[in-house]
């Protein structure tokens, strides 16, 4: 192949400040963004900090953006952007700690006051496939917290202390839905987890690697959840003549474990 | 010395953390350890990772969790799964590994499912479990082509549901120990900034997976450099088999920059099937019973000798071909190498065949450890997982390092627990924290020097070219000569105009340290193993030797050198030779029994 | 630790190659909407009677008003219901979210910060927690529509085929699929559970009925957003054809 020279423009900087800079790569077949900053650390600047793992798309650690759009750097083809400077930047709703990597440790904290699953019985289960086929679909997530990253209320309204954002309530949904679980978490959705700033715009789905429909297959169901307590008389007034199928957990994490 | 280098070396200065157990590694056979560990809630538990939680090596396991749970063969047993693995090991194992493995499995899969982790079902409801290479039968429970993901994201969450402290993107650089050499502590440094942090333990579990990334052609993550095993040796832990490097048959070759990545034993598993450029399925030629689901090493040699003998494809491998299955099945059992092959090489493995050839997967060589409490020789450090060893023997079986981290994560943290609980703590010499610090900083310090990314490449290609699948004498002395050549550059790393902020340059100088270190016990395990046998494939000794089968090399550090003792194989209790003595598995045997002889093979 | 201001220096094209600038969706989308929404308020507040014929408008079905004896703004009673159906529908949230609010416009596109973005936390828009009650609604709405349908295949002299009746037809077909993948109705058939096959006695393991009807309409629900598109037009241009045989601009052609 011809030596074609694509240039990448990369941010470098930290907390207090940084800018652009562009290196020139030359493009080799099938290349992705971050074998051409594999390039750039070993020929221009070895100090660049990228974070990543397997650069096989299954660890979600490469998350940045790249011109504009939140995405992998490791499933990013640079033959996408032909004739085009590629700008690379690191994620806008994370606090930058160098060049490309973000601090993501607040997802690592509000996914631990999620009620974790709770079975009625210890496994085997008898589940059938039909059952679980909806929740397998969010146990594809690898956590890269794009969908956290584009989903406006985090990004654009500093919304951490008011909602978990798209990834969590993937993973809320993936316990809450699991055909063996007893915990009810309607009032932990409402309260503490923050469904209700959710306004079901879509961006999550749309820049989910592993193609999880988290708006219409988590999002809108929990938020139907929540209803179904909250909004619907009707269904209040049936709940009282049955008994309750989940147990409810307490909105306030618990300070002692989390 | 620049400032921002000199205030931290006052070793009173650095931050200081006390756990009576300490991990290191958060792929699967760490957070099991730290699960089991912390059960009880009367020791604390500390989780140390390079990486982010729920990042590490083990989101790449993909084929399944292999354990003996009879849910669609129902002849399957412990007794069976044990036989697979010792046979397929080529009996190097440690059978008493392999008999708690085997018994234990099964019951560490259904915890999972306790857990919340969700396997694809039978009709009936239950865990469905797939057939993989060697395997007597279909044992393998898994989701999709994801398994690993679905292990390490349960364990991940039930961890951090629990009493553990995890301290995120430390890199730790050494293993601290008092003047009886036990075990004292873990000294890192935050890759955020590059602070130092000191962890004060009572015992260390050793989680940190295996070093296939000592190797160009890799199906490894960035993360598996080996540190464990290289800071375990150096405070004189023992390493053995050291020579046994599994290369999995099915990498991808095209386009070149996703070189090596991992094909998935599904593919064969779901019915893939190999063929060489003149459309010949060659497994047949090589064996003709197991076939395409022969175990790694007989497949993977069997795809470089159809590449020796001309009949390889344009990019030096064989054509893998699930396409003749329908389209929705192929995209519901193997989603992720669907999307793989569509994304990165713009080939849909639907509807046409795909190049695959050998790539590094496995290092079944590691910490030599006792098989009940994972304890290894220096009192107070645990080993589990990839960087321990003893059970997959020569040859790993597909789906048993999924159940290895499990049983053994467990063993290890419970082993631990049991051992903090009556132990003191150590004292930690300063002199030594102030040595530490200073060989840490050492590569931001000088001006010129071997640049580490370059060295690290050189090592990759050392490896690959001389102490790869194939292997001679001539092959591994050129190997270990280079290898020596670059140890001496590698003492001159630098890293140019860099921070201790966030520097992956820096990174890689330990990651390129510990590689170096284990390449050459690498190579000198394999020169010492005159025959071949399972991965470890010698030109000059193409035959299995009965008496260098009776061995395990055992290497350790003594003073700076590396020695290298042959210690016998354990030798198997009558009740579990006995199964032995025929040629067809336990359970294999029993079905052939009900059915009447002669209709054995499935 | 704050993030850079990153609008500083040269700032990227948010542009990914092969796909549309992100603010033509939501422009079009408002513009649309916009033009619906003063054409209902036209057609519902300045007209008294949307009968011709057999065909009734599916602006003034059912007729409520005129059986109440009201005189003026005879569709008022009943257009209210089917209008906060799609006010409160999830796609359409979406839509206007994005293109009449900006919240977000476009994905990773940053947005005014003059009012203190609440989500859907407060009034109006945590009353489209009740979109499950205009579901009902529109369904009692749908069934005088599929009536209307019928009898526009009926004219004085019997049995024809016009083309307002087929475009009644498309209309009622379009919004039976709109109405029936709503998300809200996918919960109540089955989203609400966690097990489908968790019952009892001989039919354990065996798929429910309720099942059956989520896999259904879960399908369809994909589509949802073309439907409620589809069925926008649709009663749309049911609507203006009604209109202008009134007004006598156009003459409905028999086919056979």
């Amino acid at each position: 192949m011809s030596e074609e020279i694509i240039i990448l423009s990369v941010f470098r900087g930290d907390a207090d400040g940084g800018q652009e800079q562009e290196y020139r790569v030359p493009l080799e077949t099938g290349m992705v963004v971050l074998d051409a900053l594999h390039y750039v650390q070993t020929e221009y600047a070895p100090d660049l900090a990228v974070r990543w793992n397997c650069k096989a798309a299954h660890c979600g650690s490469c998350s940045a953006e790249i011109n504009g759009m939140p995405k992998l750097l490791c499933k990013t083809r640079l033959d996408d952007y032909v004739g085009q400077v590629i700008h690379v930047r690191p994620m806008h709703a994370f606090p930058l700690i160098k060049d490309l990597v973000t601090d993501v440790s607040w997802n690592y904290r509000v996914a631990k006051q999620i009620p974790a699953f709770q079975p009625s019985t210890p496994a085997p289960f008898v589940m059938y496939q039909r059952d679980v086929d909806r929740i397998q679909e969010f146990h594809q997530c690898i956590e890269c917290f794009l969908c956290q990253d584009t989903c406006h209320v985090l990004r654009e309204h500093e919304g951490q202390e008011r909602y978990f954002g798209p990834r969590m309530m993937a993973k809320i949904a993936e316990w809450d839905m699991h055909p063996m679980d007893t915990k009810d978490r309607t009032a932990f959705l409402k309260d503490v987890a923050g469904i209700p700033m959710c306004n079901v715009t879509r961006c999550c789905v749309e820049v989910c690697p592993e193609h999880i429909v988290i708006t219409d297959n988590a999002i809108i169901p929990l938020k139907e959840r929540v209803a179904d307590v909250y909004w619907d008389p009707i269904q209040a007034l049936f709940r009282r003549f049955r008994r309750p199928a989940k147990t409810p957990v307490p909105t306030e994490p618990s300070s002692a474990e989390g | 010395m620049p400032s921002y280098l000199a205030d931290q070396v006052n070793v009173e200065s650095i931050e200081q953390h006390k756990y009576d157990i300490i991990i290191v590694g958060a792929g699967g056979a760490g957070l099991r350890a730290a699960i089991a560990a912390s059960e009880g809630e009367q020791q604390t538990v500390a989780v140390v990772t390079k990486s982010l939680l729920g990042k590490a090596h083990t989101v790449m396991a993909e084929g399944g969790v292999a354990a003996s749970l009879a849910n669609v063969d129902s002849d399957d047993s412990w007794d069976t799964h044990f036989y697979d693995t010792m046979k397929s090991g080529h009996f190097i194992n440690d059978y008493r590994v392999a008999e708690v493995f085997a018994k234990e499995v099964p019951d560490r899969v259904l915890e999972l499912e306790t857990w919340g982790a969700v396997f694809d079902r039978t009709p009936a409801g239950k865990i469905m479990q797939r057939p993989f290479g060697a395997h007597s039968f279909r044992r393998l429970a898994h989701i999709g082509d994801r398994t690993g993901k679905e292990l390490i994201r349960t364990l991940q969450y039930k961890a951090i549901h629990q009493a553990v402290d995890v301290y995120q993107e430390v890199t730790s650089t050494a293993l601290l120990v008092d003047g009886q050499g036990q075990i004292a502590g873990v000294f890192g440094y935050y890759r955020e900034d590059g602070r130092f942090v000191l962890f004060r333990a009572k015992a260390v579990v050793l989680a940190t997976g295996g070093w296939g990334k000592a190797y160009k052609v890799t199906s490894n993550s960035w993360e598996s450099t080996g540190d464990g095993a290289a800071m375990a040796f150096r405070v004189g832990a023992e390493l053995m088999d050291m020579e046994m490097v599994q290369f999995h048959p099915t990498g991808m070759v095209w386009p070149p920059g996703v070189r090596g990545l991992l094909v998935t034993e599904g593919v064969r598993g779901e019915g893939g099937l190999l063929y060489n450029s003149q459309h010949e399925r060659f497994m047949l030629r090589y064996d003709p019973v197991l076939q395409e689901l022969s175990s790694r090493d007989v497949v993977a040699r069997s795809i470089y000798k159809e590449n020796q003998a001309g009949r390889g494809t344009p990019h030096g491998g064989a054509w893998l071909d699930i396409s003749y299955k329908p389209a929705e099945y192929v995209k519901a059992k193997l989603p992720g190498m669907y999307e793989q092959f569509r994304t990165l090489a713009d080939v849909d493995i639907t509807r046409e065949p795909f190049e695959v050839a050998p790539t590094t997967h496995y290092t079944m060589g590691g910490l030599r450890v006792q098989a009940d409490t994972c304890a290894t020789n220096v009192p107070g450090l645990f080993a589990a997982g990839e960087v321990a060893c003893g059970l997959h023997g020569a040859n790993r079986l597909g789906g048993n390092s999924l159940g290895d981290i499990l049983v053994f994560g467990r063993r290890a943290g419970m082993g631990a627990r049991e051992y903090a609980a009556q132990a003191e703590w150590k004292q930690i010499d300063p002199a030594t924290l102030e040595r530490e610090a200073a060989r840490v900083l050492a590569p931001l310090t000088r001006e010129e020097g071997e640049q580490p990314y370059r060295l690290q490449v050189e090592l990759q290609e050392t490896m690959t070219t001389y102490a790869g699948m194939v292997r001679s004498q001539e092959s591994l002395q050129t190997g270990l000569a280079r290898l020596q050549e670059l140890e001496e550059r590698a003492a001159r790393m630098a890293v140019k105009g860099g921070t201790r902020a966030y520097n992956p340059g820096w990174h890689t100088v330990f990651d390129v340290q510990s590689m170096l270190l284990l390449g050459m016990v690498i190579i000198r395990g394999a020169l010492a193993r005159q025959e071949s046998r399972g991965a470890h494939w010698r030109l000059d000794f193409p035959e299995e030797l009965p008496e260098v089968g009776a061995v395990n090399f055992v290497q350790r550090l003594s003073g700076d050198q590396i020695v290298i003792e042959p210690t016998p194989v354990p030798k198997m209790p009558a009740e579990l030779a006995r199964l032995f003595e025929h040629d067809r598995a336990p359970g294999v045997r029993r079905r052939a029994e009900r059915n009447g002889e002669g209709r054995a093979d499935r | 630790m704050a993030q850079p201001e990153q609008q500083v220096g040269n700032v990227p094209p948010r542009v990914p190659k092969g796909t549309r600038p992100y603010w033509v969706e939501p422009t079009v989308t408002a513009v649309v909407f916009g033009l619906f929404v003063l054409y209902s308020l036209w057609e519902t507040l300045f007209h008294h009677n949307g009968v011709y014929g057999n065909y009734i408008s599916p602006f003034f079905s059912p007729q409520l008003g005129r059986w109440l004896g009201m005189k003026d703004f005879i569709a008022i009673p009943v257009v209210w219901a089917p209008f906060l159906f799609r006010a409160t529908c999830y796609y359409y949230r979406k839509e206007y979210n994005r293109a009449w609010f900006w919240h977000p416009a476009g994905c990773a596109v940053s947005e005014p910060r003059a009012r203190k973005y609440t989500g859907e936390t407060r009034f109006p828009f945590s009353w489209a927690n009740l979109h499950r009650y205009f579901w009902y609604l529109a369904v009692i709405v749908l069934m005088f529509l599929w009536k209307d349908t019928i009898q526009a295949f009926i004219f004085p002299g019997g049995f024809a085929v016009n083309v307002g009746s087929l475009l009644f037809l498309l209309n009622a077909v379009l919004l039976t699929f709109y109405t029936f993948s709503c998300h809200a109705f996918r919960h109540i058939v089955g989203g609400r559970q966690n097990c489908y096959s968790c019952t009892l006695g001989p039919n354990a393991g065996k798929p429910t009925a309720s099942y059956r009807v989520w896999n259904l309409v879960s399908r369809w629900n994909l589509r949802h957003g073309a439907w409620a598109w589809a069925s926008l037009f649709s009663v749309w241009a049911v609507d203006v054809y009604v209109r202008l045989l009134i007004l006598h601009v156009i003459h409905d052609v028999r086919l056979f």
